[in-house]
């Protein structure tokens, strides 16, 4: 990583420093906005954070990598999460998946080469009665089907 | 996202309380007087556990402490359960008065909600709300008139962890930990948040509150059964015509339910989510409420063209990812159980293995350290009790 880049990351974890205090319940809420920020938690930004933080590098580690919605894992600018559990399965979460799979020419847990898709797996989102569901960072699809996936896809790599 | 409103099916009885009355109320009695009308209404915690609210909330005032906390579980987490996000969608300043009644009751002047990552959806209004109540007055300083009553909430997003909507999971979440189980005791009411006394309680029962003052807290112990007082949410989905939200009164029968749905001809019924009972249709007679059939208001109906072989390998699945890895049982419980799963789906598990698995099943019930493992075998449990030629023939009956 270039020494700018370093730069810019401590520089923003000290913003999100003084937004969200110094304190050990701080350490999510800045996760979180590294991750919307940056689209990945990265090893430099937990070293930061923790030193930030006062705490060890292995705490902010762990904490990142246990929550399903934080994770180290580098991700597209649109992630996307198809909801597996009993109610979007009944009501065909399958061909969902597969028409994802097949549209976006990556299978789950991956993201595309241009860096714009992640496609995962979510437990259940809360929408039982209108799926399946999926959630595109915050927003959500309900009655999704493979015929709307194309739809979707299209609309968020050209936003109107 | 638009809020979705179109999943309420039927009348629900808090949404007839105009907004600010029930705390205007609560406020006038003492804390004690509050308290004493919450126990008289035998209303229980409506995440699904039901522990008496009035018992908890006069622990927590009893505790010592310089400071305390009211915590909104919003992290509706439990498959097949979505009231929550429809009571915040649509009643969402009737959970902020319950929390500032609450924070009256103990003796507390802030509350947090801790709203699931996948709701980050309605932060905004929450918020935009939130900003509403302190214009009128029923949160900040002085809260609903009362001199020196200050308290105010403010919300804090969770991160996609199902077993954070056990409480003390919960807890470590908003200190910024890994949402592992506390041991208990010592209990949340004297050893909360930061260590503090604590109350926790669920989006619904909050709900509730303003309504129990409102209309008395016996007008609310005449409704549902008698160790279930009141009426209680239902989020209905799966194999129904009409799925979506519900309001029905304790101890109506899965018959009725189903009636009430659209749901007649299923051949189960999963009561109380992934972590709930499994109800075959020869047990339709049975009751939904704390002594029978307890639930958190999750209802997935699943028809007669489904294998429960899938079902229970869907849940399965979603509880070996799930576990926080945190104790043995739980950890390499729900994993064997799956492994076994997926041998009956080869139809290659031995009667001998499945017992020996069933076995398991009841040592985690046991051993595991939070309701999350000593409840994730109930359906594995269940299913094998009523379904046992299903799942050795893979052809659904």
């Amino acid at each position: 990583m270039l020494i700018i880049q370093h730069k810019k990351t401590i520089d923003l974890i000290k913003d999100l420093a003084e937004k969200h205090g110094r304190q050990r319940n701080a350490l999510i809420p800045i996760l979180q906005d590294i991750r919307d920020k940056c689209g990945q938690i990265s090893d430099f930004a937990m070293q930061a954070v923790a030193e930030e933080l006062k705490i060890e590098p292995t705490e902010v580690y762990g904490v990142a990598t246990f929550y399903a919605f934080l994770g180290v894992q580098p991700r597209g600018r649109y992630v996307i999460r198809l909801c597996r559990t009993l109610s979007c399965d009944m009501a065909g979460k399958d061909d969902v998946a597969r028409q994802l799979e097949n549209d976006l020419g990556i299978t789950f847990g991956e993201t595309t080469k241009d860096g714009l898709f992640t496609l995962e797996w979510a437990n259940c989102m809360g929408v039982c009665d209108q799926g399946p569901a999926l959630l595109v960072n915050e927003d959500l699809y309900t009655q999704v089907t493979p015929e709307k996936v194309g739809e979707i896809l299209d609309s968020l790599r050209c936003p109107a | 996202m638009a809020i979705i409103k179109e999943s309420i099916r039927n009348q629900i009885t808090f949404s007839q309380i105009p907004f600010g009355e029930g705390l205007k109320k609560g406020v006038q009695l003492t804390p004690e007087e509050l308290i004493k009308v919450v126990r008289d209404s035998n209303i229980r915690g409506r995440g699904g556990a039901g522990f008496p609210t009035g018992m908890k909330w006069s622990f927590t005032a009893a505790a010592k402490g310089d400071k305390k906390y009211v915590v909104c579980n919003a992290d509706e987490g439990e498959p097949g359960t979505f009231k929550d996000r429809v009571i915040f969608s649509n009643w969402a300043k009737l959970v902020f008065e319950g929390m500032a009644l609450a924070g009256y009751a103990i003796g507390a002047d802030e509350g947090i909600i801790y709203l699931r990552g996948e709701y980050t959806f309605l932060r905004k209004e929450l918020e935009k709300q939130l900003e509403e109540e302190r214009a009128a007055g029923l949160l900040g300083q002085n809260v609903a008139g009362k001199e020196g009553f200050s308290f105010d909430i403010h919300v804090h997003m969770g991160s996609g962890a199902y077993v954070c909507g056990e409480e003390t999971a919960l807890l470590e979440a908003l200190e910024g930990h890994r949402g592992e189980a506390r041991n208990r005791p010592p209990f949340p009411a004297t050893c909360g948040y930061l260590g503090k006394p604590t109350v926790v309680n669920n989006v619904e029962t909050f709900a509730w509150i303003a309504s129990i003052l409102v209309k008395g807290a016996d007008w609310f112990k005449g409704l549902g059964t008698e160790k279930s007082a009141g009426l209680k949410l239902f989020s209905v989905s799966g194999d129904v015509e009409r799925p979506g939200v519900y309001e029905f009164p304790f101890g109506i029968t899965v018959e009725q339910l189903l009636k009430e749905v659209g749901g007649e001809g299923a051949k189960a019924v999963q009561i109380g989510g992934a972590s709930g009972h499994c109800v075959p249709a020869s047990n339709f007679n049975r009751a939904i409420a704390y002594e029978d059939v307890a639930t958190g208001g999750s209802i997935m109906v699943i028809g007669p063209q489904r294998s429960m072989l899938d079902v229970l390998e869907n849940f399965m699945e979603f509880f070996a990812d799930e576990s926080c890895g945190q104790c043995v049982p739980c950890r390499i419980g729900n994993s064997k159980l799956l492994e076994g799963v997926r041998m009956l789906q080869e139809g290659e598990c031995t009667s001998k293995y499945l017992n020996e698995l069933c076995k398991l099943a009841e040592t985690m019930q046991i051993a595991s350290k939070c309701g999350l493992g000593q409840s994730s075998p109930t359906a594995f449990l269940d299913i094998v009790k009523y379904f046992r030629r299903e799942l050795f023939s893979g052809q659904a009956f």
